[in-house]
């Protein structure tokens, strides 16, 4: 029999955590900090629209760009809190997880042999997407000693003249940092000088915690020229129901659109109900999870360093980033033993790309008495190392 | 009362047994300054006590509770508060709140058994001047108390890594 498997398929790597993955499943009494997603069920009263409408029969396909008042309702939640301003009938669509909204943005503008940067540490299917359209991903390291934020001098070294995308991620997973408007506005004067685009994956907009989140859209003249994505997963803890969004000009918008309607013709309706009461109704329970979080993050952080795992603050998202190199292990030996010996699950840094090596991701989107305990079982795993 | 106080309330009403220390983290704030504010909120009975939220089920101590609603004539000059204020002092009595609606008054009042609830509101509650009316709704089960669910749902399984 031939070798059915593309060599597109060949080429992207597997998932990087396959083997902690099935390890961790044969343990118990794990405590993960390895997950990407909210600890939070969602809000209830999303669950119960989505319940209610599922009674009504809404359980049809819905328009390809998805429904409209949830468009309407996302450009002026947009434009409320971010200055942002997006058609809802000619410049968004609604896609099945910013996972989705990713995949259709770099099929919809990258051709066979461009070259699209990729600042990494960052989350694992950027550059899958880039290869699986038939691109070449060029990773951008971000680093410890920028905090994590992409430095533009590093970007400038790896622009070349097949350079046409770069795809960015702040607030980041994994590492948390944070682009403020001052760190955006270098970025932006290199994007629009090289005449590049940009995607800018912002999932974690609404997890900041030392100031209001800036969209990269609004920064210089930007907007012509980048791609948003956004999604209601990590805000409303709705990571389950797959709905994100994709917004961008007209004509991208468009060729987005078109790959939408042949590949997933529609972002599932319930998820798109749940969706449109999490934006109309949603804001009390989201800033109550967002104060959780920042409270978790205070002490998290401020353990992970009292007990030797130097770790930057982080500004956004759910993640802490601690460097490992302290403890003489690399990020992957770390995460192994660390989850052998305690039963603590980390995702080591270098999964998330070359910047991330040495470091390995928190999650702390776990319940306080479970971050306790995480702790206390680090730090013998460290002291029990030492030396 | 600023909005530190009222993050300190918050913390503190989710759970009061965490040291200075992890408040002052959590609250971006010295434990010093951690003390002192929660001495003021003392202070200025804005934190009334520190109690657990018991599911007495569960417990199986055998003790019955009942919410008792009111028709009160209130009082000219004092209103409702001195027949509240009488209310108040029975042991018996654990919460007392002034509502709208049909009812003025509504208490949630504990005892050994409903034998013992029945007693105390025919002797001592529907006989004070002023009561007009009471009805004694004994509680089954209680389901959710103080932001807390009594249900014991199935912990949802989540999966050990997801990038």
């Amino acid at each position: 029999m031939k070798d059915f498997i593309s060599k597109r398929a060949k080429t992207i790597p597997p998932s990087g955590i396959r083997k902690f993955f099935d390890l961790a499943l044969t343990m118990e009494e794990v405590i993960s900090l390895g997950v990407g997603e909210p600890d939070f069920c969602t809000p209830w009263n999303i669950c119960e629209a989505s319940i209610y409408s599922i009674e009504q029969g809404v359980t049809a396909y819905t328009s390809n760009r998805g429904l409209q008042p949830l468009r309407e309702a996302i450009s002026d939640s947009l434009g409320k809190n971010y200055g942002l301003s997006y058609n809802p009938d000619r410049e968004m669509i609604i896609t099945t997880g910013v996972s989705e909204g990713l995949d259709i943005a770099v099929r919809a503008v990258v051709d066979p042999g461009d070259e699209v940067l990729v600042a990494e540490p960052c989350y694992v299917s950027y550059s899958p997407c880039v290869t699986l359209a038939g691109g070449i991903p060029v990773p951008v390291p971000c680093s410890g000693k920028d905090h994590f934020r992409l430095n533009p001098d590093v970007l400038m070294e790896r622009i070349t003249a097949r350079s046409k995308v770069l795809i960015i991620n702040f607030p980041n997973n994994p590492t948390g940092a944070v682009m403020r408007r001052e760190h955006l506005k270098a970025i932006a004067d290199i994007v629009t000088d090289h005449d590049l685009l940009l995607i800018s994956d912002e999932v974690y907009s609404e997890l900041t915690y030392e100031s209001r989140h800036t969209a990269a859209a609004t920064v210089g003249d930007l907007r012509e020229r980048t791609i948003t994505l956004n999604g209601f997963s990590k805000a409303y803890a709705m990571t389950g129901w797959r709905i994100g969004y994709l917004c961008a000009p007209e004509d991208i918008c468009n060729a987005a659109l078109k790959i939408h309607q042949y590949v997933m013709l529609c972002a599932p309706v319930m998820g798109q109900v749940a969706a449109l009461e999490g934006i109309r109704k949603g804001e009390d329970e989201k800033d109550r999870m967002v104060r959780e979080y920042r409270v978790r993050r205070n002490v998290f952080v401020d353990s992970l360093n009292r007990i030797g795992l130097s770790c930057h603050l982080p500004e956004g998202a759910f993640y802490a980033f601690p460097s490992v190199e302290k403890t003489g292990m690399n990020d992957v030996e770390f995460a192994e033993t660390l989850l052998k010996e305690e039963h603590v699950a980390v995702v080591p840094g270098s999964v998330f790309g070359e910047g991330g090596k040495n470091h390995v991701r928190c999650a702390y989107a776990v319940s306080r008495k479970e971050l306790k305990e995480a702790i206390v079982r680090m730090e013998r795993f460290i002291s029990s190392h030492r030396g | 009362m600023d909005e530190k106080d009222l993050l300190i309330l918050q913390i503190l009403e989710d759970n009061s047994r965490l040291s200075r220390d992890e408040m002052a983290l959590m609250a971006e704030l010295e434990p010093d300054e951690i003390e002192t504010r929660i001495a003021a909120l003392e202070e200025g009975g804005v934190i009334r006590n520190y109690t657990a939220v018991i599911d007495w089920d569960k417990a199986g101590n055998g003790e019955v509770a009942a919410i008792i609603d009111l028709k009160v004539n209130p009082e000219r000059d004092y209103g409702y508060d001195r027949i509240a204020d009488r209310l108040s002092r029975f042991r018996q009595v654990k919460s007392l709140r002034l509502v709208t609606g049909v009812y003025d008054l509504q208490l949630m009042v504990t005892g050994r058994n409903m034998q013992e609830i029945a007693r105390f509101v025919s002797e001592y509650i529907a006989p004070m001047d002023r009561i007009r009316e009471t009805a004694t709704h004994i509680i089954m089960r209680t389901y959710k108390e103080y932001g807390h669910s009594f249900m014991d749902r199935e912990t949802k399984e989540r999966i050990p890594y997801s990038l």
